[in-house]
């Protein structure tokens, strides 16, 4: 699977990968040829990302390929276990919830999850979680209170998920019970999107000390579809919506939603999974480490005020 | 979702626009009795003949909350701006000071402090009429501020919520006053100062997944249309019909989501009692470590 702007670079890297075998074969010396075109492949690269728009962005955030929540847990975390269930209406595996540790410290980890091929993506829901989802990170935000453990959350869901047992069992009330449950947290709390910050769903387990995010992963109120199906009338418009909603990294670190971009590889996280998960694993150690010092006061009234500021509004003379 | 009904149509069908072409006297959607206006108007926007609950515009609402000559408008002394430089079929401010204009107010929400049966409170009502009750950062910054000084008033909150979501033209910056309007409430809850949320016609997306639903009371509204995803959305996305009264503040009440659902003309009556009853106790107001602790 690639993406439609990413072919230039997957022919010029099958190119290389033939000469290679070429010259193996002939028992021929292109070393010099290789190492050219292996120049001209990382500019290109850097050409072609660099100026990636905002609606390719959304399709690299989205890519197969890209690591999920759980493949970050695994790489990043030590020795995480799972713990399952909202103790009320049953366990839903769009999230991804559980204990692990970091540098010899626990922590309670909780993730959004895709799936990585069609199997696991309808049995993740495509990360679309029900109220029972939120219902078990709010589980898990009590458990970090009790226990004092920092919580760690990874985003990323098209949203919450639009169906009639969500809406009867309250998908509303939950997401913001768990808006309200996590910034009442005293304990220190990151939240990184990795890959689709999808509105309310994302926004639920995002009310962190530090947000953090991919370079190439979105954050927004609405997806580009349904923007786009309502101010034009057609989902196909769906990259003008991209543009207009400023939903890339870039925009969202402009508008202090977020607080730290962290770089992907060049060409993008599902190019050089490792990488990414090591850049994230880094930028998670080095904010923990920042928060540690700071007593259950400092945490909660910090977050309180990190979210009270958000927002652009001028002061006008109310009697005019 | 949230503004698919205010963009498709010129003018709400449940406008309490005098001008509009039907004039003196209108059908009323619910049993199609012929209804005189200003019936209509004096009798709380309820049909007189079915009781069916009309949209209310937000000076009528206030007034029939507000004892009579104590409501003092702490709103208006905020407006939008751009901050995305967001064009879609016209610019966002654009479109913004033409519904300004309509509205008499700069954003879709009017709030204040006023004495209700006696009881000190502010009152925070959406406007529907206004690019559908969206919620952008001044919408957002209106709420906290009014949550805020309620706290430092000793007032009781009580949110007339009325509203088609989070609004796109400001992006994830309006996705934002869902966590702000929500931590704005702290203060309320440090103070044991109760919050009652009224969900009205139509109460829908970011705004019903935040403020909204964390009144210590929730109230509905008869036959309000509640919910998360819009029912479009949802018959788009799994492609079924949708129940019958899906969504609606009857079904929600049965399935566990509200506290009550209170017919219009018994509204005051109940938010003062409800107001009343949650002051009568004896809780002092403590540190506000506690309520953290017991959640």
């Amino acid at each position: 699977m690639s993406l439609p702007f990413e072919k230039p670079i997957l022919d010029l890297e099958a190119k290389i990968r033939d000469m290679r075998t070429y010259a193996e074969e002939q028992e021929m010396d292109l070393g010099e040829e290789i190492a050219l075109l292996e120049a001209r492949l990382e500019r290109l690269k850097a050409e072609t990302f660099e100026k990636l728009t905002r609606w390719q962005r959304v399709q690299v955030a989205r890519a197969a390929g890209r690591p999920t929540g759980l493949d970050y847990v695994g790489h990043v975390f030590d020795g995480f276990r799972e713990l399952h269930g909202d103790r009320t209406l049953g366990d839903d595996p769009a999230v991804v919830t559980g204990l692990a540790e970091l540098e010899g410290r626990s922590l309670v980890v909780i993730a959004q999850q895709k799936g990585r091929d069609t199997k696991e993506n309808i049995h993740r829901n495509f990360g679309m979680s029900h109220p029972s989802g939120y219902r078990k990170a709010m589980r898990m935000f009590d458990l970090a209170d009790k226990f004092g453990l920092p919580v760690v959350t990874l985003i990323d869901t098209p949203g919450a998920y639009p169906g009639i047992a969500a809406e009867e069992q309250g998908q509303a009330w939950v997401i913001a019970a768990s808006i309200q449950r996590m910034s009442r947290l005293r304990v220190p709390a990151i939240s990184v999107v990795i890959g689709e910050g999808g509105s309310g769903g994302a926004l639920a387990i995002g009310v962190a000390n530090r947000v953090l995010i991919l370079e190439n992963a979105t954050y927004s109120v609405i997806s580009p579809e349904s923007c786009a199906a309502i101010l034009w009338r057609d989902a196909a418009e769906a990259p003008r919506a991209a543009e207009a909603l400023k939903l890339t990294a870039r925009d969202l670190r402009e508008l202090e939603i977020v607080d730290r971009v962290i770089d992907e590889p060049i060409g993008g996280a599902h190019r050089d999974p490792v990488r990414a998960m090591d850049a994230v694993g880094d930028a998670l150690r080095a904010e923990l480490d920042s928060l540690r010092d700071a007593t259950p006061d400092e945490l909660l009234r910090g977050r309180r005020t990190r979210f009270r500021r958000l927002g652009r509004f001028v002061e006008i003379d109310a009697a005019a | 979702m949230a503004l698919e009904r205010w963009f498709r149509r010129s003018r709400p069908t449940r406008s309490d626009d005098d001008t509009s072409p039907a004039g003196l006297w209108l059908k009323c959607e619910s049993c199609a009795a012929q209804i005189y206006r200003k019936d209509l108007v004096a009798n709380l926007y309820l049909c007189p003949e079915c009781g069916h609950h009309y949209r209310m515009p937000v000076d009528a609402r206030i007034e029939s909350l507000a004892d009579e000559g104590t409501f003092e408008r702490w709103s208006g002394g905020l407006a939008p701006t751009d901050p995305l430089d967001f064009v879609d079929t016209e610019p966002y401010l654009g479109r913004m000071e033409r519904v300004q204009q309509k509205q008499g107010r700069p954003d879709a929400v009017v709030s204040g402090g006023a004495s209700l049966g006696g009881e000190p409170v502010a009152l925070v009502v959406m406007d529907f009429f206004f690019a559908g009750g969206s919620m952008g950062s001044v919408v957002g910054e209106e709420i906290a501020r009014a949550a805020e000084r309620a706290a430092g008033e000793d007032r009781s909150l009580i949110a007339i919520t009325a509203s088609g979501g989070a609004r796109m033209q400001e992006g994830a910056l309006s996705l934002m006053q869902m966590a702000k309007t929500t931590v704005a409430l702290e203060e309320l809850a440090e103070r044991r100062l109760p919050f009652v949320s009224v969900l009205t016609d139509p109460t829908t997306g970011g705004v019903t997944a935040s403020f909204a639903t964390l009144g210590d009371v929730i109230l509905a509204e008869p036959k309000a249309l509640i919910c998360f995803a819009g029912p479009r959305v949802i018959q788009q996305t799994i492609k079924q019909d949708l129940p019958e009264g899906f969504q609606r503040a009857e079904f929600l009440l049965k399935k566990g989501m509200l506290d009550d659902v209170v017919p219009r003309d018994r509204l005051k009556e109940t938010l003062g009692t409800m107001v009343r009853l949650l002051r009568g106790g004896a809780v002092v107001p403590d540190a506000e470590e506690t309520h953290v602790a017991t959640v």
